[in-house]
């Protein structure tokens, strides 16, 4: 009895790849703990769901209902429960997204059972033991579960999604009743440009006040478009309060967590605050032109100049080697 | 209006971070603790509408060791009310038993809003306030960037990757607060004269098991030390070739 259930997010129709990572991290536990790989997707009729069995999942268990188009987060934690009421899980695993965070602790007081958000690791001997960086990413904690089932929300690209075909045998699942108490999300408000999320861009470019000026994000843009596909453009607390960038690019303690596979740091001077949001990348690359900026004690790679020589030069050489 | 605010003693996100003797927790000495960031746009929200309805009474609840009393006296002099003090000796890292016994402590007070932060900046459980909604079995939206509160409903929206959700609900509700939300005021010399005289209640309670052990807390694993490749616009073939060759991300 060590079996997992993932539950999957879906974005008008289409699962996100943070759900495909959530199924890397439960396979790797199943297969040490000798169970099986439950999904579970919510959403409008007509989901396809075949890239669950593709990234390992025994069982798909589908709840299609047109009241669950939006994301609701009462209902969705009502069908979750229902599921993995009853002990039939040492865990249920989902994306530490804005969708996951809502989530994740209304099925732990569903299950009465103990929530370890945006974990970074996870480990499996005679229980599971998560990792999971707090103090703003200054330490780490290793806990063990000692409850017989737990909900674990995972940081976005800290699990490589892995491709293991599985049987993925559907089970449809009716969404239970609406409580009378709930809150309704009624809309979706998309933005004008429909930009690709700081934490979900495999690239990020990010500007702080070392651009001098909003019109000088051009400059950004233009590099994440030479870099090309999963590219987003992520920004300082300080010119997010400047009113120059939107909230949503914030990176940092008070904005989005990224781990991206390349981040480079613009202009940023790379205070402590800022660092808790991009630590965890994967290569760090930073150009400011004072040299003493904490930025370059995280980078891997660092330039010493001037923003306004350096990016131009570097949209250009990135442009001829990826052709955009 | 009845609103209540939980709020948490937390460390300086300025804070150096140094792991105690027992490798489990945190050496708190030296270190400065402030009102958790979060909590202030949660105790803003509150004073916002209790000024905005001309009556009201906002109470601050904080689950902590006596340390916290100052943590509410700092919510009180920003213009709060009440304070409650649920006292306990060491804490854990499941949120779930902290969310029993903030709800135990809500559930009778008759609120028709309780605000909470979206995310404590030490442990960073990122669940407690939804918790608390699920025990008390009150609608709840997280996150809230932008709130509306008329006639006994609200409207709140909430930041998602690529949009903004906007969610319905009616009151009595929980609401988690993040940043963009409001401008949290500074306590002014006034306030905190008077948050001196303000009723602050300490109950001493025990805490429930939790379901996670702490089996250790350590430094984040150190980034291998990176290299200046170089100055000026000059040093960026240098660079790519790195990102090609050395760290292969291109
Ligand atoms: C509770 C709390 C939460 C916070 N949360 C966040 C958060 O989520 N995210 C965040 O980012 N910050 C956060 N901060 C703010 C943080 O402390 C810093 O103030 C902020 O990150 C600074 O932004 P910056 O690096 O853009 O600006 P600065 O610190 O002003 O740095 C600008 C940098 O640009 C460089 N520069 C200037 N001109 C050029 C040029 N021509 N070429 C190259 N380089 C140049 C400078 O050398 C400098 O290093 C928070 C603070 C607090 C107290
Ligand atoms: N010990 C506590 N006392 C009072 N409120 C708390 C406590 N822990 C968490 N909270 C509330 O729950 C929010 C989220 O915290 P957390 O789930 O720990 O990230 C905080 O911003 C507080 O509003």
């Amino acid at each position: 009895m060590a079996d997992i259930l993932v539950v999957l997010e879906q974005r008008d129709g289409t699962i996100k790849r943070v759900g495909l990572e959530a199924l890397a991290g439960g396979r790797a536990l199943a297969d040490k703990a000798g169970g099986a790989v439950h999904a579970m997707v919510l959403g409008p009729p007509g989901l396809k769901t075949d890239v669950a069995a593709a990234h390992g999942a025994d069982v798909v268990v589908v709840t299609a209902d047109e009241a669950v188009r939006l994301y609701q987060g009462n209902r969705y934690a009502a069908a979750v429960a229902a599921r993995a009421q009853g002990g039939a899980y040492a865990a249920v695993l989902l994306g530490a997204t804005a969708l996951g965070k809502d989530l994740g602790p209304r099925i732990a007081a569903r299950l009465g059972c103990p929530l370890a958000a945006d974990v970074t690791a996870l480990e499996y001997d005679t229980g599971i033991v998560v990792s999971r960086p707090v103090y703003s990413g200054k330490a780490v904690y290793r806990l063990r579960v000692t409850a017989p089932t737990c909900v674990i929300t995972l940081r976005p690209n800290n699990f490589m999604p892995v491709e293991a075909t599985r049987a993925g045998t559907v089970e449809p699942a009716a969404l239970p009743v609406a409580g009378n108490r709930a809150a309704r999300t009624v809309q979706v408000k998309e933005p004008e440009r429909a930009a690709l999320d700081v934490a979900e861009a495999s690239i990020v470019v990010s500007g702080g006040r070392g651009l001098k000026d909003p019109e000088q994000f051009k400059l950004l843009e233009e590099l994440a478009a030479a870099f090309g596909g999963s590219t987003a453009v992520g920004a300082s607390r300080a010119v997010v309060d400047a009113g120059w960038r939107p909230h949503a690019e914030q990176v940092g303690q008070t904005g989005k967590t990224v781990s991206p596979n390349l981040y480079v740091a613009v202009g940023i001077s790379g205070a402590i605050q800022h660092l808790a949001g991009m630590r965890t990348s994967k290569v760090i690359v930073a150009i400011n032109k004072d040299k003493d900026a904490p930025i370059f004690k995280v980078a891997d790679y660092g330039i010493v100049g001037d923003l306004f020589e350096v990016v131009p030069r570097l949209t250009a050489e990135v442009r001829k080697i990826r052709g955009n | 209006m009845k609103i209540a605010v939980c709020v948490k003693r937390v460390p300086d996100t300025e804070a150096r971070i140094k792991v105690g003797a027992d490798g489990k927790s945190i050496d708190e000495s030296g270190v400065k603790f402030v009102l958790n960031p979060y909590d202030e746009f949660a105790v803003e929200a509150a004073l916002k509408l209790k000024e905005a309805a001309g009556a009201g009474d906002v109470t601050v609840v904080s689950l902590g060791g006596d340390a916290s009393q100052e943590t509410i006296r700092t919510a009180l002099a920003m213009g709060a009310d009440r304070g409650v003090l649920l006292k306990v000796d060491g804490g854990t890292m499941d949120p779930l038993p902290i969310a029993r016994a903030l709800a135990d402590e809500l559930k009778a007070g008759g609120y028709d809003l309780v605000f909470c932060g979206k995310l404590a900046v030490d442990d960073s459980s990122h669940g407690t306030g939804v918790l608390v909604a699920e025990l008390l079995e009150l609608p709840v939206v997280s996150a809230v960037s932008h709130l509306t509160i008329a006639n006994g409903k609200g409207t709140a929206e909430r930041e998602i990757e690529g949009g903004v959700e906007v969610v319905e609900f009616e009151l009595p509700a929980v609401v988690t607060t993040e940043k963009g939300l409001n401008e949290p005021r500074y306590p002014a010399l006034k306030g905190i004269m008077m948050a001196k005289k303000k009723p602050l209640e300490v109950k001493p309670i025990t805490l429930g098991a939790g379901g996670l052990e702490v089996e250790s807390l350590a430094y984040p694993p150190e980034r291998p030390a990176g290299r200046i490749v170089g100055e000026g616009p000059d040093a960026v073939p240098a660079l790519l070739d790195a990102l090609r060759t050395e760290a292969k991300v291109l």
